[in-house]
């Protein structure tokens, strides 16, 4: 697609890990468990009542509020990461400890304290590039009529 | 992020490839949390994750702890020579029980793996507590202590009812805190965080254990990550109760410190617990948002229960005796297994006093170390299984996929002796 059919959003806030990646999207308003609410072999959500469940981040920009649960939150996507299950790049509203260690342990570009809520802009299927170097978040998607 | 001079040559490697690993990792975390500075403790719980389901699937080979624990607990893709530990350091949950290894159903890789993660343990000077509650075996912190603690349930206990100070720490930090003595100076580290945000207003009887864990739960899951200040509550909950409560606030959401207003340290009065300030929001907990929790946690619908579990977080030593007074002279029904976990350091004091025995008799087991939805160890064949949790209830339907009921001590303890659940909300 090029830029005419598209419209592009850019979202600017602080970066947690550096690097650079893009792709789809997953997003979720929810939190996320670690341990207990993702599979970290397939990158599947588990938890039995999250609005995600049984669909998977991996190889996707995860954006989501924040992390809840375990402090196993950081193992199990270091796993998912070692088992090529794991995003490709996160984007969150909500810093916590565990949220932190996991950005660092996934090893790839993290962003939050995003200027518009990334919830709201963001949608399942757009195409995010995430400048975890920069702080800077880029959305495409086609063009609204 | 400003590093002493200590602080700079570990980072630089003068102390070593491990060390200099575990402080790259702990500045690189603090820059992402946007600390200043890091500061220095000497308490750590965490430990050697290893031998855990899950991460037992991505290491490559068995034959070497100090490699399997360099890239899961140090985030190390190449090995390193891991030196002993500087601080008091304590282990957290293993993958099994090695005095029910059969009951358990623990595989003999599972068991190599977890006599050499306890060699390697040993060697580095990890306590080998095994336990999600390491203040009931010998690690009371103090108030005002800095903390590098693992275990959610751990560290909101800590926090709040001791006045200690730390956040839920990871395997890598935690394991990066024990060879530095050092961790972000960040969050409930630092006083002024501490104040508690959201204003819990009880208005019906949280006495007994099981509404304990549902007011946590309740809690838990709308304030999220947030401090709440539980106001109106008539009852000061005892340890087990304090446990469960911030257990399932733990679980449901991602509590780290609460307030119970005239109960909890940092809490004489509610403007001290909110720092003089008014509360982000004002939320009631009254009967209806408890059986709103109660039926949240119930997933199950066939009364026919396999598999009852007790004691998670891991049973205090009243919980022990709770139950044994409850299956004293029972039998459990032939299509139920109960299993009850705590501590073995005080497993060995339920031993002295012939609780263990008279659990035992009965049909049902006493274990440590472990826990069904940590180490995925569980009987055979479970379909539906009950606890007295709301943590385990939350997790056992995810992580072993067990239809769960979740109710009182002795709701669960009557479903083993009959076979059937027949728990209500009372």
């Amino acid at each position: 697609m090029s830029d005419e059919q598209q419209d592009v959003i850019v979202l600017r806030g602080r970066g947690v890990v550096e690097g650079v990646a893009e792709g789809e999207a997953f997003v979720t308003s929810q939190t996320l468990s670690g341990f207990g609410g993702i599979d970290p072999m397939t990158g599947t959500v588990t938890e039995r009542r999250h609005e995600k469940v049984g669909q998977s981040f991996a190889g996707k920009v995860l954006v989501f509020r924040g992390a809840k649960g375990s402090s196993g939150w950081a193992s199990n996507f270091q796993t998912a990461r070692l088992a090529g299950a794991g995003p490709l790049a996160v984007i969150f509203n909500e810093l916590t400890t565990k949220m932190a260690l996991g950005a660092v342990v996934m090893r790839v570009p993290a962003v939050t304290d995003l200027d518009q809520n990334p919830l709201e802009v963001i949608q399942d299927g757009d195409w995010v590039k995430v400048d975890g170097n920069e702080g800077v978040v880029e959305i495409r998607r086609p063009a609204s009529a | 992020m400003k590093l002493t001079d200590h602080e700079q040559a570990m980072l630089d490697g003068a102390e070593g490839p491990a060390i200099q690993q575990a402080m790259s990792l702990l500045t690189r975390y603090g820059k992402a949390l946007g600390a200043e500075r890091l500061v220095e403790t000497n308490n750590v719980c965490g430990g050697s994750v290893g031998s855990l389901p899950n991460r037992r699937n991505v290491v490559s080979s068995d034959d070497d702890m100090e490699a399997i624990f360099s890239l899961m607990n140090l985030d190390s893709d190449v090995p390193l020579e891991i030196p002993r530990v500087k601080t008091m350091a304590y282990k957290l949950i293993e993958a099994g029980d090695p005095d029910y290894y059969d009951q358990q159903r623990v595989s003999e890789r599972t068991q190599k793996l977890v006599k050499k993660n306890a060699d390697f343990c040993d060697r580095i000077g990890i306590q080998r507590c095994n336990t999600c509650t390491p203040y009931q075996v010998g690690n009371v912190p103090t108030y005002g202590e800095h903390l590098a603690w693992m275990e959610s349930s751990a560290i909101v206990f800590a926090n709040s009812i001791i006045g200690a100070r730390g956040n839920v720490e990871g395997a890598q930090s935690a394991a990066a805190a024990m060879l530095t003595a050092r961790i972000p100076y960040w969050g409930l580290h630092i006083p002024e965080n501490r104040y508690g945000t959201h204003l819990i207003e009880v208005e019906c009887e949280v006495e007994s254990m099981m509404h304990w864990g549902l007011l946590g739960y309740y809690v838990g899951e709308v304030v999220q990550e947030e401090s709440p200040v539980v106001n109106g509550l008539q009852h000061h909950p005892s340890l087990r109760k304090a446990k469960h409560f911030g257990a399932a606030a733990a679980t449901s959401g991602g509590v780290e410190m609460y307030h119970l207003v005239g109960m909890t340290p940092e809490a004489p009065s509610l403007e001290r617990a909110l720092g003089d300030k008014a509360p982000e929001e004002t939320i009631h907990f009254g009967k209806a948002e408890m059986r709103k929790a109660y039926e949240n946690l119930n997933c199950a619908t066939d009364p026919e229960v396999d598999f009852i579990m007790l004691g998670c977080p891991h049973a205090s030593i009243e919980q022990v005796q709770i139950v044994a007074k409850l299956l004293e002279g029972k039998k459990l029904s032939p299509n139920t297994e109960l299993w009850m976990f705590t501590p073995k350091a005080l497993k060995q004091h339920a031993d002295r006093m012939g609780y263990s025995e008279i659990i035992e008799k009965a049909g049902a087991y006493l274990m440590s170390d472990s826990c069904p939805a940590l180490s995925r160890v569980s009987p055979e064949g479970v379909k539906v299984a009950a606890t007295d949790s709301c943590k385990q209830a939350h997790y056992l339907p995810a992580t072993l996929g067990f239809d769960t009921w979740f109710g009182s001590v002795e709701d669960c303890v009557n479903a083993a002796i009959t076979g059937r659940w027949q728990g209500e909300l009372t």
